[in-house]
């Protein structure tokens, strides 16, 4: 970062350094804490008297606790399945909803975008409750699937609106163009507008990969079986027996179950920033 | 090469009609220039020959063909956007093969219609950059070679020029004639700026409120308009408009513009003039036609002195503004001859190149 002209070094460490520490300190803390806590032995984790932000003698038994005794890696193959097939659909449902609205001009397209909108405001802890009878209609309950069809409800209108502002900064006349040269509407859909929207779309992937990767409600009314579970419901239902709380192995689950999720972000930040911002330009 | 006839063409969106009926007839290889104010329907018009806009009535036809429920992909013709809408992710030469990779031609074709195309323009050295490396000239010029190489029945145009500075503008439009010149095809160009125009048009077509003005060669709309909006819009500065009323002076008649102004009408405008004897009318003069006073060299030119309001000088020539009966006059006159600015200066006019225009029709007579 350069230096504005006339700016000392001091106020740059006081209205940037220091912040930037602070926020990158609160951020990175709790990955610090899972981690030392999965490496503690108990004798030290339930020791008051020791200072709990160093780890005196490190121990696996944790982590082999959690692949040992656990079924974490179905968990973790589950949250991975159901992550990326529900990201698919929704994305694909969100691309030709959000293109529609932004392009076509139909009867009752603004309030179609509103609904849309509306259906995204319902709290999934009021949608539970409709959508369990409609998991147990669909004879779905207790299966992957059950998760797939179900976090698209707040996936689609959560990638359609996202979409629909990317697809809006990408100039019509590109299209128009398209359509004289000799592309059909789909043609020109396909070869100009979603090249062009591609970090819009990633964007939309990562979120969605992200929420439906943390979902916690749905997963944990829908999945009963031990082996059907995700990282979230697993974690928590199969590493807490009651009041007693496996907190090193729970720690090392947390830690593994986040770890996808920062290197997915990390790989795409940048399109992903250019995909908020709008970016076609000339 | 095809010509286009537009029929009782018409637009409306829900409550506003921004075409309302026009007549067109382009001939082949004719290049016409819609020109008019913004809002006055000429890239809407362009619009619906693209097939970008759906028609609400009237007929279009490119050929003989009827093409109002044509989609734009089988019009058979070419645009050239403002924006140039050059598709950022492919290389120039992707951008120019593009529609004919999409018709299916074969590959050798496509190489020898590119490359063709990239000369007439002078971009072969540009065919593997993306548009986000290119100049606006350089953009324009392939958004043409685009249009070009797919060799179609007709070139579209809308404000092709609007987004260059005013030298590469000037460039650019002998470029377009020099082209229509070699590709030899028919073209619709759409524009705000007369001077555009009047420079590359065969034909002119002024538009405005959703309604052709009217329609000429350049050098008809300049010295015979038919309205006072073709009056006031072609031609740079803008014809002067003077509230007049048409008097009797010995046997003729004369035209008096203001108390001390009054000036006898060419024998000849009499006959067409004299049923507007005693209205109020305008009269219409081009800057050019009033000139600091010189040796007449016809009956017709006369003079008057008028009070020097703002001089501003051009170069070649200084126009000298002055005020009679309330309106603003731009007179055309040569810089070592004009006077102080607050003095008094003497002019003549050229009363042949006059026009009366009616203010209850706003027709010139």
């Amino acid at each position: 970062m350069n230096a504005m002209v006339g700016e000392t070094y001091f106020r740059r460490l006081l209205v940037f350094y220091i912040p930037l520490f602070l926020f990158v300190f609160a951020m990175l803390f709790p990955f610090f804490w899972m981690l030392i806590t999965s490496l503690k032995p108990d004798a030290e984790l339930y020791n008051p008297r020791l200072s709990p932000f160093i780890v005196r003698e490190p121990t696996l038994e944790h982590w082999e606790n959690l692949f040992g005794t656990t079924l974490f890696v179905e968990w973790a193959v589950n949250t991975l399945w159901v992550a990326a097939a529900s990201t698919a659909v929704s994305l694909f449902a969100g691309v030709l909803a959000g293109y529609a609205m932004s392009r076509l001009v139909f009867r009752g397209s603004t309030m179609f975008g509103i609904m849309i909108f509306v259906t995204y405001l319902v709290p999934p802890t009021l949608l539970f409750i409709p959508l369990t009878g409609v998991v147990t209609w669909m004879g779905l309950q207790d299966t992957t699937w059950s998760l797939i069809f179900t976090y698209p409800t707040f996936l689609v209108p959560f990638c359609t609106w996202l979409l629909m502002g990317y697809f809006q900064t990408i100039p019509k006349e590109l299209e128009e163009c398209a359509r004289i040269d000799g592309a059909t509407r789909l043609q020109a859909m396909f070869k100009i507008v979603i090249p062009l929207a591609v970090p819009g779309i990633l964007s939309a992937g990562i979120f969605a990969f992200t929420l439906s990767w943390n979902e916690f409600l749905y997963a944990l009314v829908f999945i009963h079986s031990p082996e059907t579970k995700t990282i979230p419901v697993g974690v928590t239902s199969e590493l807490i027996k009651g009041d007693v709380f496996f907190w090193g192995s729970l720690m090392a689950g947390a830690l593994l179950g986040s770890v996808p999720v920062a290197i997915v972000y990390s790989f795409f930040v940048e399109h992903y920033v250019s995909g908020m911002t709008g970016a076609v330009k000339g | 090469m095809a010509q286009i006839v537009l029929k009782n063409l018409r637009k409306s969106y829900d409550d506003t009609e921004a075409v309302r009926g026009i007549d067109l007839h382009i001939e082949h290889n004719e290049f016409v220039v819609l020109v008019g104010p913004s809002g006055c329907g000429k890239t809407t018009t362009l619009r619906m020959i693209a097939g970008l806009e759906e028609i609400t009535g009237g007929e279009i036809f490119i050929g003989d063909r009827l093409i109002n429920n044509v989609p734009p992909k089988d019009r058979d013709i070419a645009m050239v956007f403002q924006n140039y809408a050059l598709y950022p992710h492919m290389t120039v030469e992707q951008n120019m093969s593009f529609g004919l990779r999409l018709r299916k031609v074969a590959n050798a074709e496509i190489a020898r219609r590119v490359n063709h195309g990239a000369d007439i323009l002078s971009i072969g050295e540009l065919l593997a950059r993306r548009p986000k490396q290119l100049s606006g000239g350089q953009r324009q010029r392939v958004a043409m070679g685009r249009a070009i190489v797919r060799n179609p029945e007709a070139f579209l145009f809308d404000e092709p020029l609007s987004n260059l500075d005013a030298k590469l503008r000037v460039q650019m439009r002998t470029e377009i004639k020099k082209i229509h010149r070699r590709v030899q095809t028919t073209v619709v160009y759409v524009t705000h700026d007369q001077v555009e125009a009047m420079t590359l048009a065969d034909r002119i077509v002024v538009m405005n409120h959703g309604v052709i003005e009217q329609v000429g060669s350049p050098q008809e709309m300049y010295e015979s308009p038919q309205t006072r909006f073709v009056a006031g819009f072609i031609g740079s500065p803008a014809m002067n408009f003077i509230p007049c009323r048409i008097v009797r002076s010995g046997s003729g008649l004369a035209v008096r513009l203001s108390q001390d102004i009054t000036l006898n009408l060419p024998p000849a405008l009499e006959k067409r003039y004299c049923g507007h004897l005693d209205k109020d009318m305008v009269f219409g003069i081009r800057p050019e036609h009033v000139t600091e006073q010189r040796q007449h060299t016809n009956a017709q030119q006369l003079d008057f002195g008028c009070t020097v309001e703002v001089l501003e000088p051009m170069g070649i020539d200084t126009m000298v503004f002055v005020e009679i009966n309330g309106a603003e006059v731009t007179a055309r006159a040569a810089p070592r001859s004009v006077g102080n600015l607050g003095e008094e200066m003497m002019f003549t006019i050229d009363m042949n190149s006059m026009h009366l225009i009616d203010p209850a029709t706003d027709k010139v007579v």
